[in-house]
Formats: C-alpha cells, sequence, structure tokens
C-alpha cells in the first residue's frame, strides 16, 4: 500500500509540477509575505530546483518530521488547512451519515424488490433506482437548492440554504435549536450523495436475494413448512447480504468524489472543498495533501473490503 | 433482466426455436427487442445523436451568435390561441426588454400586434451541413406572414443572448461524443493489455497488474481536476483543452477496463478452442486478438454501452467546475457552468435546463446497456 501511495504522490506532483502559473508569482504579489519568508520556502522546497529535487524535499520532510508543506494561501501547515476547523470531522459525518441512510433504505428495498420480482412495485423501484444513478449530483444538487428557494420560498421562513448552519448559528454553543438546523441544513447532502449511491445497492441486493432464493436449501426450508417470512429473512437474506458487505468498503472512495462537487454545490465544510480551494488558487501542497488524503482513502476503502469480505465468509482466503 | 418478458411469449418463442434455428446476433437480437426500457433508451440515444449531428440544422441559430438585447430572455411561450381563434400552426410573440425605471431590473414585454407563426424549413444563419456543404435552411424559425422575422428562444437565452436551445444543440455533440471517444482509446489498450495479462498469466501478469492498480490508486475526480486546471491554465485552444479531457479520462479509466477483459480472458483462455488453435500453431497474439477476443466482442460492446454514462457524467461535472470542456466550445456540463450560483438560478430557472439532456442522455444509455446486457447474457439476473 505504501509503495502504491508513493507512486501515486510522484505522478501527482509531476502532473502540478506542469501546472502553469506557479504559487511563487502568487506569493511575490501578496504584500503579507516578506522576501524573507520567500526566501526561506524558497531554500526549503527547492522552488527553483528541477523537478526531482523539489519532489525529494518535499518527500523527505514527510518520512522525517512527517511534515506534509506549507500552505501558500494561508501559511500553515498543509493538515491544518484541509483538516481543521472540523473539516475533516464534517467530512467524516457526512459520509457515514450517508452511508448509513444509503443501507437503510436500500436493503430493504432490495428485498422488497426481489420478493416482488417482476410486479409493477418492482420495475418502479428500479426506474427510480437508474434515474438516481443518472442524475448528476451537481446537477441534482442545484435542482434541489431551486426547488427550497424558488419554489418553496424557504428564505421567507428565516431558513438559508447551502452550508451547514445558518449564520446565526455559527459559532453559537450546540443547543437543540442548533441540531434542527444541522438537520435542515444536512439533509439536502444525504439525499444528492445517496440517490446515486441507492441504485446500485438495491440492484446488487435484489440479485443477490434472487439468486440465493432460488438455491435448493431455501427450497428444503419452504418445503419443511417454514414460514415464508421465516425463509426470507433468517435463511435467505443472511446469506444473500454477504457479497454486499464488500461493497461496503468499495464505497468508501466513492462517496467521497461523489460528495466532492456536492459539497462545493451545497457549500459544505468538508476536506473536498477545501481540495478544491487548494486547487483554485494553486496552492501545490495542499493539493497534494488532498490527493494523498483521498489515495488512501481509496486504499483504505479496497482494504476493508476485502478483509470484510473474508471475515463474513469463511470460505475466502487471502494469501 | 428479462421483466418484460411475458411468460407466453417466452412458450411462443421456445416453440418457434425448435423449428428456425437462429444466429447468435439474432438471438442477441430477439432478446433485445423483448426489452421495453432498453428499447426506449435505444431510441432516445439514436434521437440525441441524430440531433448532435444535425445541430445546425436543428438549432434555429449560430451558437456563438449574441442577440445583447435578449439577455436572460425567459424561454419563447408558444401560442395556438388569440383574440381571432385557433390555430393549428403555433406561434409566437416578439419581445421587447424593457428596465424598470427604479430598480433597473429587465422585463421583457410582449407585442401581441403581430403573429409570428413558426414555420419548418426557414433559411437562417448560413452553416456547414456536415461539415460539406454550405446552406441556410434550418429546422424551424418564427416568421410572420409577410416574412418578417421574431426571435425564437425555445429554451430561453443565456447572459450574453445566445439561444440556450442552440446550444444545448451544440453542445450536445461534445457530451456525447466524449464517451465514445474515450471508449476508442481505452479498448486498444485494455484489450492488448488485459488480454495478455489473462492469457499468460505468471510474472507478466502480476507486473501488468500492479502498474494497473497504480492508475486505480489515483482518486478519480480529484486528479482529473488537477489534470484540467493544468490544462486549462495554458492557455491552449478549446480543441486541444477538449482532447486533453478525452485522454485525462481514458487515463484514469483504462486500468479498471483492462482488468476486467483480463478476468474474461482468464476464463476463456481454458476453453478447448484454445487449446484447438494452438496445437493448430497460431501464433500467441494470433490468438487473443482472432480466436478470444471475438469471443467477448458482445461483452464489450456491453461493457463500452455501460461505460459511457460514467463518462459524460465525469465531463458534465468536470466541465460543471470549471475544469473541462471551454468557452467557445461549449457541452451540457459547460452549459450549466452559468448556474453555478443560487440567486441566478432563481432569477433564471431555464439556465438548469441543459441537466434535463445529461439525465435523459445518461439515463438511454443506461437502459441500453442494460438491456444489451441481459441480452447478452440472459443467464445473469443483476
Amino acid at each position: 500500500m505504501l509503495p502504491l501511495l508513493i507512486l501515486v504522490s510522484i505522478i501527482s506532483f509531476g502532473l502540478i509540477q506542469v501546472m502553469p502559473g506557479d504559487y511563487l508569482t502568487r506569493a511575490k504579489m501578496n504584500p503579507q509575505i516578506t522576501q524573507k519568508t520567500l526566501n526561506q520556502m524558497m531554500a526549503r522546497y527547492g522552488l527553483d530546483k528541477p523537478f526531482h529535487v523539489q519532489y525529494w524535499l518535499w518527500f523527505k520532510q514527510i518520512i522525517t518530521k512527517g511534515d506534509f508543506g506549507t500552505s501558500f494561501e494561508t501559511m500553515r501547515p498543509v493538515y491544518w488547512t484541509l483538516f481543521m476547523g472540523d473539516r475533516f470531522m464534517w467530512t467524516i459525518i457526512i459520509a457515514s451519515t450517508t452511508m448509513l441512510l444509503t443501507w437503510l433504505i436500500a436493503i430493504p428495498l432490495g428485498i422488497y424488490s426481489a420478493t416482488h420480482q417482476y410486479k409493477p412495485s418492482d420495475h418502479t423501484l428500479t426506474f427510480f433506482g437508474f434515474l438516481g444513478l443518472s442524475v448528476p449530483n451537481f446537477f441534482f444538487a442545484l435542482v434541489v437548492l431551486w426547488v427550497l428557494v424558488a419554489i418553496f420560498k424557504v428564505g421567507n421562513y428565516g431558513l438559508g440554504v447551502g452550508g451547514l448552519f445558518d449564520n446565526r448559528f455559527i459559532g453559537a454553543p450546540w443547543s437543540t435549536a442548533k441540531f434542527w438546523n444541522l438537520l435542515w441544513h444536512i439533509w439536502p447532502a444525504w439525499l444528492v450523495i445517496g440517490t446515486s449511491g441507492m441504485a446500485g445497492l438495491l440492484r446488487y441486493m435484489r440479485g443477490s436475494l434472487l439468486d440465493t432464493l432460488s438455491l435448493q436449501y431455501v427450497q428444503t426450508a419452504r418445503a419443511k413448512g417454514l414460514n415464508e417470512r421465516v425463509v426470507i429473512y433468517k435463511h435467505a437474506v443472511r446469506n444473500a447480504i454477504n457479497p454486499l458487505v464488500s461493497m461496503l468498503g468499495m464505497s468508501l472512495p466513492g462517496l467521497v468524489s461523489g460528495s466532492l462537487v456536492t459539497a462545493i454545490v451545497l457549500n459544505l465544510p468538508t476536506v473536498e472543498r477545501a481540495f478544491f480551494s487548494a486547487l483554485q488558487a494553486q496552492d501545490t501542497y495542499v493539493i497534494m495533501g488532498g490527493l494523498l488524503f483521498f489515495s488512501l482513502f481509496l486504499l483504505v476503502g479496497n482494504l476493508l473490503a476485502d478483509i470484510l469480505l473474508a471475515w463474513v465468509d469463511p470460505r475466502i482466503r487471502y494469501g | 433482466m428479462a421483466w418484460f418478458r411475458k411468460k407466453k411469449e417466452l412458450e411462443k418463442e421456445m416453440g418457434k426455436r425448435e423449428h428456425v434455428s437462429l444466429s447468435q446476433g439474432q438471438m442477441i437480437w430477439r432478446a433485445f427487442r423483448k426489452h421495453r426500457l432498453g428499447n426506449i433508451g435505444m431510441v432516445i440515444v439514436l434521437i440525441l445523436v441524430v440531433s448532435a449531428v444535425f445541430a445546425e440544422f436543428v438549432a434555429p441559430y449560430s451558437y456563438a451568435d449574441q442577440y445583447n438585447s435578449y439577455s436572460f430572455s425567459p424561454p419563447s411561450k408558444l401560442h395556438s390561441r388569440s383574440d381571432d381563434g385557433f390555430s393549428l400552426r403555433p406561434f409566437v410573440y416578439k419581445t421587447t426588454r424593457q428596465f424598470d425605471r427604479v430598480t433597473y431590473t429587465p422585463t421583457f414585454v410582449v407585442d401581441t400586434s403581430t403573429k409570428y407563426y413558426i414555420r419548418l424549413f426557414v433559411r437562417g444563419a448560413e452553416y456547414k451541413m456536415l461539415g460539406l456543404f454550405k446552406t441556410n435552411v434550418h429546422l424551424f424559425g418564427a416568421r410572420s406572414a409577410d416574412g418578417d422575422e421574431a426571435m425564437i428562444f425555445l429554451l430561453g437565452a443565456d447572459g450574453y443572448g445566445r439561444d440556450l436551445f442552440t446550444r444545448t444543440m451544440i453542445g450536445g455533440r461534445i457530451s456525447l461524443a466524449v464517451g465514445p471517444l474515450v471508449i476508442l482509446i481505452i479498448f486498444p489498450i485494455a484489450i492488448v493489455l488485459g488480454g495478455i495479462s489473462g492469457y499468460y498469466g505468471g510474472g507478466i501478469d502480476m507486473f501488468l497488474q500492479r502498474f494497473g492498480e497504480v492508475f486505480m490508486a489515483i482518486p478519480g475526480l480529484p486528479i482529473l481536476l488537477v489534470m484540467g486546471a493544468a490544462l486549462s491554465g495554458f492557455g491552449f485552444p478549446a480543441t486541444i483543452v477538449f482532447m486533453g479531457i478525452i485522454a485525462a479520462l481514458a487515463i484514469v479509466s483504462w486500468a479498471g477496463m483492462a482488468r476486467i477483459i483480463r478476468g474474461q480472458f482468464l476464463a476463456i483462455r481454458q476453453m478447448d478452442f484454445v487449446a484447438a488453435a494452438k496445437a493448430a500453431g497460431s501464433s500467441d497474439i494470433r490468438i487473443i486478438l482472432r480466436h478470444i477476443t471475438p469471443n467477448i466482442t458482445s461483452y464489450l460492446i456491453v461493457a463500452a454501452t455501460l461505460t459511457i454514462p460514467g463518462m459524460m457524467l465525469t465531463e458534465a461535472a468536470l466541465s460543471f467546475l470549471g475544469y473541462g470542456i471551454h468557452e467557445p466550445m461549449t457541452s451540457w456540463g459547460q452549459l450549466l457552468n452559468a448556474a453555478t450560483n443560487i440567486s441566478g438560478i432563481e432569477e433564471h430557472p431555464w439556465l438548469l435546463i441543459p441537466g434535463i439532456f445529461i439525465v435523459v442522455a445518461v439515463l438511454a444509455f443506461n437502459f441500453l446497456g442494460d438491456a444489451l446486457r441481459d441480452a447478452v447474457d440472459p443467464f445473469t439476473i443483476i
């Protein structure tokens, strides 16, 4: 995993070097940055040196000091720029709650769809699943905003859209009102990010359960006179849900990149948004840090998928 | 997903098959015809492709023409009823922009004195049909009885007074072309590398898989954004940026496709006909390209159809964020870039309409691919 991350970092570093218009020229225009700090940074990161020297200087800082560099925008360390101000916490909260909700809704719907195969309700569910899959996240987010603002005129009720809180709650201590306000702001994110993952999960659950229901042990269970509910929930669903567990890990990176666009449209204070701002400002080391973070997320997700799969299905052996 | 296959039809079909023998292609086509949503998807895809190919003809104006006095004009209302009764041919009225004296907000005042009927095959801006011959005939336009012209904005106009319908038609070209172009690049790479990997196995498989994993470990959208930023920073012309975006999408997605194809090769290399070809003295590359690849062709077509919607969505997201297709080129995602802020959408909701085209196109491709998959492989339920 580590060699992979290093390779990814080399590729990304090279790409960013190709990007024209560097931060040095920007930093020179910034009156708050003195020539002295500028020279210090030049020396520290070898900004006037060729690519491989720069990469090595940056890489050495990481392994020796765990220092991922400094943001040229905020003049603070990269991890601060990316994760602080609760950005990391909100990213995890939004991703995990969205995932939880998607699973809580998609699994029962998948079971329903499989037990009502080829019935109109099955077709309707599949159609809406596909629709959720086909709507671009950013477009859906825009439409939700438009419906809230232009159709329901939520502004008239003192409710804002975008962000995680209305202005009056930012910085205020936690209270019930603040919590409700958070819920009001977070449900569009759940809706937008959730629908894109829902269809896949629903279809997998449906397919997996249909496969299981055609197995002989299910026939045996029915033949010995078991209640249909018991057959489905105790015998079939338990086995059908196993292969889906690997999707749990796989969907993690999808959640992050899926929420990137959503976070930008809905103005959510997440790591993805910090990454996008850094991209707009050409803030090299923050972009690098962001890319590495997303890669790590992806790899951890895949690893988690493998581990979970081996855990629920003892027949699978690695190595 | 043979949901729409009625039991009786199936029995009839089974009965038929005893007498008539069909080729594999015919069987796949028959199975596909039974898939209602898949057929609807195919028809929609065809309509979109045809309208993209003949975009200049379908669109009433040139996509770069700016009618500044119609900036943010709402969609034209089509009328069929007036004081003098019902008219079978729909018509529009001329509108002029006026500014509110106090707030200086523009309003469009309708002048109902003259009716401008929608006429087919009217003459307008000159363009090159299919890039071959010059013509100035457009599918429709609004003309009064004495030949006077009125602007018609079916989907409204953007901030520069450009017709959104025209731009959506032209933008559809890019949006629809991205997927197939990316596939054109990644399929040869994926077939050769995936084929070698799956056919030989062992050390070379190991090496190619690890190599592919590096690309799969790169997070797709973030790295595409970085590449898009790099591309746009150089101030390249729009066509170069467009090709760069295609290349970027190919770089990010070839590895996944190669791995899928490798799986197919792993399964097929065990089969007897491969052993027979080997015994007959075929070279390895011949077996890969001439014996195994044709056997997975139907599978490849399905994979291609199901890859297109993903590419369309990614391109749309990139262009929406401003790191994809650039002006003067346009795509559905790029058109939505104008609708980024909420107050703008509130006042000009028609700017969101190109998004509906994305949804419809992606949905149609998904249905088409899904139906093709069922038709090719009737044993998979998912």
